[in-house]
């Protein structure tokens, strides 16, 4: 028997919902937003914000913002891999390592400009996907787990074993980028980049998802031989994932690293991969603005749980713990009563 | 022949399944594979559409070679399948379900469908039309937004149909297409079988223990008993031949209703 | 020292290292057999079996001391606590997502497995925790060689415990019923095994022999840390995957020839011990794809 043969309910699809028996208040507010119109308004509200954000807040604010920004980006790749195609990756910061490191050496050790550098990021992200995916998603899915958890610790380390990477001190001094004239170097500068980004990353979450490779992962993810029987090749539909996850997380580690300047191994670690996991499954797999809340919980919540510092990470995975066991659907609504 | 097996033989772990099977079937037909419980059927079924591999024999479709293709490749070079045991996407709509088998006619990628581009939004409109008839013609357009498991067994079944339909195949294969179904129900199962055929002109290759629908709806029956293929022939031929009665017999009553 | 004498001294770090990859390979093997899991909490267990051994050593050394003799005891009351812990997991945690996407228990098993290393990291601030012992560094001098007494215990320890496990699988009802269920659940239930029972001790014994080996390594290393249990967990699915999953003398065997894998490979030109780890991985990753069901493993059954 192939292993996805036991569906549960799957993410709430954004069109066209059937037997809407909203309940509670909010599950009907949640509703009213999923319409098109209430939801657009909701969508300028929250792009307004945003924008306005930066003049009635503190830089401190600014900077944590930004950060919440980034984990969206990553969120939202990730959950391309967990949430809709059914795969579990506990390596995933090895892919926001690849675009941060190509990036990084690529400008500061060649001179590389920094816009020609991303091709290269993503392409080396992309590449890295193919090489642990192609051969490992044949498999149960369980090996493909570890063989991530692997070959995240295999890229942490190659970063801190050779030269060109900086070691374990890292890369320093990678050059800010400019557009234009224009010269990214400030806090809201950077703020505003992430804004964009994390936008673009919601806006291609949502199309993926309503298209014919959004189904299919649903379908792989559901029942592997009925969708097979229907021409799908699952084995591509999931490196397609994968490789979409992997260069979503490239992207996020390419402004991270001109973001902050320098990069050293220990911001790609399992911690790191475990964290942008919890906010994945704690929004809700497969629920974009779950995700999206996820994140934003994910590094916020640390922030108002500083006093408990050595704490916060036993209280993260308690509560990762206790999703899974108390509602392994994520926090965000069901649109189905 | 639309669909040749020759000496096809399969086993698991030494246990011979199918022994050398020669088998066809005609383009334009529509064909019956009977026989007691565990002669074989499904496995070869599965054989045909690559979920199991024969250990040896030769398997054409339309003269193209069909033998340890993967079961996507099968169902895009044209056959088409529906499960013993309904296996729909049961959380997703029933118009969801039936698009899963647009999928193999359609090719848009990932950065076509983040930037929306034109063609994809074209074909996204083709796969929802095309969907959108095949539910037409199994007769359930009115449940499309419905989630697939919240439908009757019978409606589960004929959306497995028209997702089976919409892969485009020259022949499909129904396996047990009328078990659980009541009386009124199978009835119109031969419409809609006869149907697919004459308005569609897709060959049709059926598993079924039902014998008054299998004598009522096939041109031409195959008998399997313990992995090896004992009789072939028209409806009345074949309900005549000695072997054929003799592998029925012992089998429960409810399989003996001819 | 010769070459000679170099491949000898490698040879016995690898049994060294191969010793405790096996003993927590088996764990990972025996779960896997009987609830197709993959316990990523394992390798913590191993890591609180350290931790476990440290405290029953601290209780009872005042009265027989801390070399072989306390150790022995503190590594018996290490393995009761771990393997009572392993089976309040598995009801805990485990038991209500049976029936649940893999996904779901994937994620779990992973969640077990971060509240153990965090508690871990809370108690002790992240820091290293010495794991003193009278063990001396006395040993065998045979030519060029030098075998220490607590190589030569620890082998045999572990050999030991295998060897009954080993024999708890194969003559023993509980062993029996264990081989059974790995192989059909239902079919038990419908025979009257206490399936849930059987799974309950297979944790005992996984995550006991997870605790042997965490308190060896730590009586042996002479620290232990929060962390310990990540790259072993690592390298013992590894280990496990090498011999074949669901194999238990296949966990053996891989633990075996992981670790001289890793004692000779590391002396291999250009491949210097920094890059040990990437070595073990890119084995992982070679067996997963060259011949997925390892060495004495059955293959999968067929789809459908």
């Amino acid at each position: 028997m192939s292993d996805s043969s036991n569906p549960r309910p799957s993410p709430p699809r954004s069109s066209s919902q059937r037997e809407p028996e909203a309940r509670r208040p909010w599950q009907r507010l949640i509703i009213a937003f999923e319409s098109p119109g209430p939801r657009r308004a909701l969508q300028a509200t929250i792009v307004l914000l945003l924008i306005v954000m930066p003049w009635i807040s503190s830089q401190y604010t600014t900077v944590i913002l930004t950060n919440a920004l980034l984990y969206v980006v990553l969120c939202l790749g990730l959950n391309i891999v967990v949430g809709y195609a059914g795969l579990l990756d506990l390596g995933y910061a090895a892919f926001f390592a690849v675009g941060a490191y190509t990036v990084g050496i690529l400008t500061q050790q060649f001179g590389v400009n920094f816009w020609v550098a991303i091709p290269f990021a993503l392409v080396a992200a992309a590449i890295a996907g193919i090489i642990i995916g192609g051969p490992t998603l044949r498999l149960r899915s369980d090996y493909l787990a570890i063989v991530t958890l692997g070959f995240g610790e295999i890229v942490r380390f190659t970063a801190r074993n050779l030269e060109i990477t900086g070691g374990a001190s890292g890369l320093s001094h990678i050059p800010e980028p400019s557009l234009f004239g224009w010269r990214i170097d400030s806090a809201i500068d950077f703020y505003y980049v992430f804004v964009v980004l994390a936008i673009l990353a919601y806006v291609a979450s949502q199309r993926l998802f309503d298209s014919r490779l959004g189904r299919a992962w649903l379908y792989v993810r559901h029942d592997e031989d009925a969708a097979e029987a229907m021409g799908i090749n699952r084995v591509r539909i999931k490196l397609a994932a994968y490789v979409i996850g992997a260069i979503f997380g490239a992207i996020g580690g390419i402004f991270f690293s001109v973001n902050l300047g320098a990069i050293s191994p220990e911001s790609f670690s399992f911690q790191q991969s475990v964290l942008i996991l919890l906010a994945v499954v704690l929004g809700g797999m497969g629920k974009i603005p779950g995700v999206i809340l996820g994140a934003f919980i994910v590094v916020l919540g640390p922030e108002l749980l500083r006093e408990f510092d050595t704490l916060r990470l036993l209280i993260f995975a308690v509560l990762l713990l206790a999703i899974m066991l108390f509602r392994p659907s994520g926090i965000w609504p069901e649109k189905r009563a | 022949m639309l669909l040749r097996l020759q000496q096809v033989a399969l086993s698991f772990a030494g246990n011979t399944v199918l022994h050398d099977v020669d088998f066809g079937v005609e383009p334009g037909r529509i064909q019956s594979l009977i026989g007691p419980n565990g002669a074989g059927k499904t496995s070869m079924f599965n054989v045909i559409t690559g979920f199991y591999r024969p250990q040896r024999g030769d398997i054409t479709f339309d003269g193209e070679r069909l033998v340890r293709q993967e079961p996507h490749r099968v169902t895009q070079m044209g056959i088409a399948r529906t499960f013993q045991n309904v296996r729909l996407f049961r959380e997703m709509s029933v118009l969801e379900n039936v698009m899963a088998g647009q999928h193999c006619r359609s090719r848009a990628g990932a950065l076509s469908a983040i930037l929306r581009l034109p063609s994809q939004r074209a074909e996204e409109q083709r796969i929802l039309e095309t969907s959108l008839a095949c539910l037409d013609f199994v007769g359930l357009l009115e449940h499309r937004d419905r989630l697939a498991t919240n439908l009757a067994y019978g409606h589960q079944r004929r959306v497995e149909i028209a997702r089976a339909l919409a892969t485009e195949p020259r022949l499909l294969l129904l396996d047990e297409p009328a078990a659980g179904l009541n009386s009124g129900e199978k009835q119109s199962l031969i419409g809609l079988i006869r149907r697919i055929r004459d308005e569609r002109g897709v060959s049709v290759l059926l598993i079924e223990h039902d014998m008054s629908l299998v004598m009522n709806v096939s041109e031409r029956i195959s008998v399997l008993d313990h992995g090896r293929l004992i009789a072939e022939g028209a409806p009345q031929a074949v309900q005549n031949y000695p072997r054929v009665i003799e592998a029925y017999l012992g089998q429960d009553d409810e399989e003996l209703t001819w | 020292m010769t070459w000679y004498d170099s491949l000898l001294q490698q040879l016995v770090d690898g049994l060294v290292l191969g010793a405790f990859y096996a003993l927590v390979a088996l764990g990972y093997t025996m779960v896997f057999g009987v609830i197709k899991l993959l316990n990523f909490a394992h390798g913590d267990l191993y890591m609180t079996g350290a931790f476990a051994g440290f405290g029953g050593l601290s209780l009872v050394s005042g009265v027989l001391g801390a070399g072989w003799l306390g150790i022995f005891v503190a590594m018996l009351l290490a393995m009761l606590a771990v393997g009572c812990l392993g089976v309040v997991i598995e009801r805990v945690a485990y038991h209500p997502m049976l029936g649940a996407p893999r996904l779901s228990i994937l994620i779990t098993a992973l969640a077990v497995s971060l509240v153990l290393q965090n508690a871990a990291l809370s108690l002790t601030g992240g820091q290293y925790t010495a794991f003193r012992t009278d063990l001396g560094f006395g040993g065998l001098n045979l030519g060029n060689l030098f075998l220490s007494y607590n190589q030569i215990v620890l082998v045999a320890t572990a050999g030991v415990l295998m060897i009954a496990l080993e024999l708890f699988v194969s003559r023993t009802a509980y062993g029996r019923a264990m081989r059974a269920v790995a192989i059909d659940k239902e079919m038990c239930r419908m025979l009257g095994i206490n399936v849930s029972a059987v799974i309950a001790v297979t944790f005992f014994i996984g995550s006991g022999l997870a605790a042997a080996a965490g308190t060896m390594a730590g009586a042996y290393y002479g620290s232990i840390w929060y962390f310990m249990g990540f790259l072993i967990g690592l390298k013992a699915f590894t280990a496990a995957v090498i011999g074949g999953i669901g194999s238990i003398t296949g966990a053996m065997l891989g633990g075996l020839i992981l670790g001289l894998l890793e004692s000779f490979g590391t002396h291999i030109p250009f491949i210097g011990s920094e890059w040990k780890d990437v070595f073990t991985f890119s084995i992982l990753i070679l067996v997963l794809v060259l011949k997925p069901t390892g060495l004495l493993g059955k293959s999968e059954v067929e789809r459908m």
